[in-house]
Parts: structure tokens; sequence; C-alpha cells
């Protein structure tokens, strides 16, 4: 993880970079979607067990390494977004995108390598499967596109004339 | 299982109830609360201490120009009260039984009060408030190869990391259970290793040659990583590990998820502790968008300026 403290300010006057934006948000995008699943499925809806006898050695030392991750990513983006918003560096469409390209991200991770890869867990138990899949990984995939089409709007807008650019 | 209260006077560990313990190893006969609390004595009376002289401290730094932060003081009782709670037997009468109430004062010696205690700057008020010759070697001390090696962030996790799994995974938690020394070395351990992890990830006392945030981030992750991983090996081999404990299976998973959630809630406090430095360092160092010298100065150099503030 590049530490932004070692990023280079843009010239005075010029219309902040979209990538501090996009990346922090990213990073709380990430976060608030696993404490979602962690509050949601796991806690509320008890769906997922904190353990099942399937997880493979190799899924629970990865379960481990990004659950550790995702504590610091949505606390550390958090401080980033703020840092941002206190210099006027924040671009409002950037961040967006970028948290919603995080949340679907991570959701369709989760989905993909977590539940079927590793197998840390299923969804649900003793039910079929496959629309429980399908549901999850489509929303993350539509998460993904929503911020993917945020994003490339933020970035036409900066590209636009500068008659269309913000102040 | 017994209550901490039925401990006999010539308990290996009556301070310390070893609820996972078999009952026989403690006949209950006696004076129980007279003998817990004379061998909880000699931890209490040290806290005590700490806690005085840091207040005594406090007061002169307050007094001096650049004061001193309640919130400061604050932390460093509430790390005081912790320690004391977690070793005195009114706080073992609020832990719930057996291994699950081992694990909580686990996680308060080794997680909760060291960061309590790292927050209070007990260094920074040392070289504010003694002797000049002290701050000298203070200074000294903090510049010489042995705390820059120990409090490195990667050695200072690795401790941390390594004692707990040499303590879950080998016959070494059993061993703690009859030996009265090697259960308070253990605690010891736990005390000194968690401290020096919280200040070399998120301290804010002054560390020369303290590795940048990236480092102290990743450090943070892995030791996390390494936590969350040793909590769910240790739900999923409930009675067989740690080996010899003796304890039912239930009691030691639930032990084992106090564990998982206890190290996050940890995590959660050392990140803001570490970020909110950063967001604070930041604030300090960058000027304003749009103002005419948008460089900053190099990183290595405040922190230097930082420890020179300290010892002046």
């Amino acid at each position: 993880m590049s530490s932004p403290a070692h990023r280079p300010e843009p010239p005075a006057g010029a219309p902040a970079p979209l990538r501090p934006s996009l990346l922090s948000a990213a990073l709380i995008g990430i976060g608030v979607m696993a404490a979602v699943d962690e509050l949601v499925f796991h806690q509320l809806l008890a769906w997922h067990h904190f353990y099942d006898r399937a997880t493979l050695r190799v899924g629970l030392l990865s379960d481990g390494l990004l659950h550790a991750a995702e504590l610091v990513a949505v606390v550390g983006g958090f401080f980033w977004l703020s840092d941002l918003r206190r210099r006027a560096a924040l671009v409002p469409s950037a961040a967006w995108g970028g948290f919603l390209l995080g949340a679907g991200g991570f959701q369709l991770f989760d989905g993909l390598v977590d539940h079927k890869v590793l197998r840390v867990h299923q969804i649900r138990y003793g039910v079929d499967l496959l629309p429980y899949d399908l549901a999850w990984n489509l929303s993350g995939a539509l998460l993904l596109a929503c911020g993917a089409v945020l994003a490339v709007r933020a970035r036409r807008r900066r590209a636009a004339p500068p008659a269309r650019r913000r102040p | 299982m017994r209550p901490a209260t039925a401990l006999g006077p010539d308990a290996p560990l009556p301070a310390l109830p070893d609820l996972s313990a078999p009952a026989a190893a403690h006949p209950p006969s006696g004076h129980p609360g007279a003998a817990a609390w004379a061998t909880a004595l000699p931890v209490l009376l040290p806290v005590l201490a700490c806690a005085v002289v840091y207040l005594v401290a406090a007061r002169r730094a307050a007094a001096g120009p650049r004061g001193w932060s309640r919130l400061r003081t604050a932390s460093w009782l509430t790390g005081c009260a912790a320690l004391a709670a977690a070793v005195s037997p009114p706080g073992h009468a609020l832990l719930p039984a057996g291994a699950t109430g081992h694990m909580v004062q686990h996680l308060v010696l080794g997680m909760f009060a060291p960061l309590a205690l790292v927050l209070a700057a007990p260094v920074t008020l040392l070289l504010r408030t003694a002797p000049v010759p002290y701050r000298r070697r203070a200074a000294r001390l903090l510049r010489s190869p042995l705390p820059h090696v120990l409090g490195h962030p990667v050695t200072a996790a690795a401790l941390n990391a390594g004692g707990l799994l040499l303590v879950m995974l080998t016959p070494l938690y059993a061993a703690t259970l009859t030996s009265p020394v090697l259960h308070h070395a253990v605690h010891l351990h736990y005390l000194a290793a968690g401290y020096l992890f919280a200040w070399a990830v998120a301290g804010p006392d002054p560390a020369p040659r303290r590795p940048g945030t990236a480092v102290r981030v990743a450090a943070l992750v892995g030791a996390a990583a390494v936590h969350a991983w040793l909590a769910k090996h240790l739900y999923a081999h409930a009675p067989a590990l740690p080996p010899g404990a003796g304890a039912d299976a239930a009691d030691l998973r639930r032990a084992a998820q106090v564990m998982y959630y206890g190290g996050d809630l940890a995590e959660l406090l050392l990140a803001t502790a570490l970020f909110a430095a950063w967001y604070r360092r930041r604030g300090r160092l960058a000027p304003p968008a749009g103002a005419p010298d948008p460089s900053r100065p190099p990183r290595a150099g405040t922190r230097l300026r930082a420890a020179g503030r300290a010892v002046r």
C-alpha cells in the first residue's frame, strides 16, 4: 500500500487530480461492503457461520489477511478522504465512483474467490446455492459497473473544454 | 467451573484464577479473598505507583509553557485502571468463567491497556519534565540501536504474534496453568509486546528513525491477520488446542470468538490512532490548496524536529 503522503502536490490553481478521490473512496467502499457482509449476513441473518468445517486451510489464512486489511482500509480511507476535503482536493463524482468500484469489487471478489475458489464459507446453508450466488455476484457486478460509469464520467468532465471545468 | 472466589490460600495462582484448570488443582479452603489480594498486590502496587508518578509529572508539565493534554492523562489512568482490573479479584468477579474469562483478561493485558498507556505519551512527558541529565540520557537511549531494532514495527509485530502462537499452539499454555512463574511471565510478555507494538505502530512518543506510514500499516495488517487466523484456527480445533488446556470445547470456541472480535476492536483502535496521527501531521505540514508554496518538508526531518522539541 503506497502512502498518500508521498504523492506530489499539484501546482497551485490546477484542478484537483481524480486518483486520490477515487482511491480513498474505494478503500471506504471495500470496508463498508465488508462491514455490511459481516453485520447483515453473519450477525443479523446468521446465514454464514463464524467457521464452517469445509474451509480450506489456505482459505482460513487468506480470510484472516483480508479481514485485517478491510478494517485498516476503511479507517485509512476515511482519514485520507478527510484530508482531501480539508485541502479542497476532493472530487465528489470521482469519490462516488471509487466508493461503488470498491464496494462492487469487494462483493464480486468475496462471491467468486472467497465463496467459490477458497470456500471460506457459503452464502447460506441447506438451500440451493445457485440463486444466492447469482444474486450476490450480479449485485456486485452492478455496483462495479455503476462505479465505472461514474469514474469515467468524472474523467470525461475533466477532459472537457475549460468552460465546463469546475472553478 | 468454580467461581474465582473459591480459590484456597495454597492455590498456586490466586490472583489469576486458572478458570480452565482442573478443579482438583485448587482445593477450596481458607480465606480466599485475602489470599487473592495478597498475590494481586505485587502487581497492583507498581501500577498504582506508575499512575501517581505520571499524575505528578503531568501536573508539572501542565504548569509549563506548552501544557499537557488532559486526554493523555485520562488515557494513562484508563490504561492503569484496566491493568489493575485485569489482575485484581473484583475484576475477576466480573469476568465470565472458564477460558473465555481468561481470553478477556489476555485481551486487556496485551491489547487494550498497552494502547491506552502508549497514547498517554509517557516518554514525551518524561522528556519534558525530568531533570536535564535524565532527559539527555533518555534521548541518547532512544537514539541507540536497541530501541530502533526492537521498536521497528515488523520486529514488534513478530514478537507479539510469535509469542501468541507459541503460547496457544504449544504445551506452554497448559504449563502456565500450573506454574505461577510462567503464568506471570506470559502476562508480562503480553503487556510488554503489546506496548512495544502499539508504540511502534501508533505511538505519539518520539521514535527516531521510525519507518513510514506504509511499513506501519503493513505491520498492523500482518499482526492482525495472524491474530484473526489463530482465533479461527483455535475455534476449528477447539478441544485439542491449546494443547492440554483441559477446558470443554464450547468454552474454548467462545473464547476463540472473543479473541477474534476483540482483536478486531484492537486493530480498529490502533488503525484509528495511526491514521489520526498521519492526519494531524499532514495538517501541520501541508499548506491548504492554492497556497504559494505547496512543497512539503521531508517527513524524516519533521520526526527529528519533533524529537528535538520534546527534548528541549
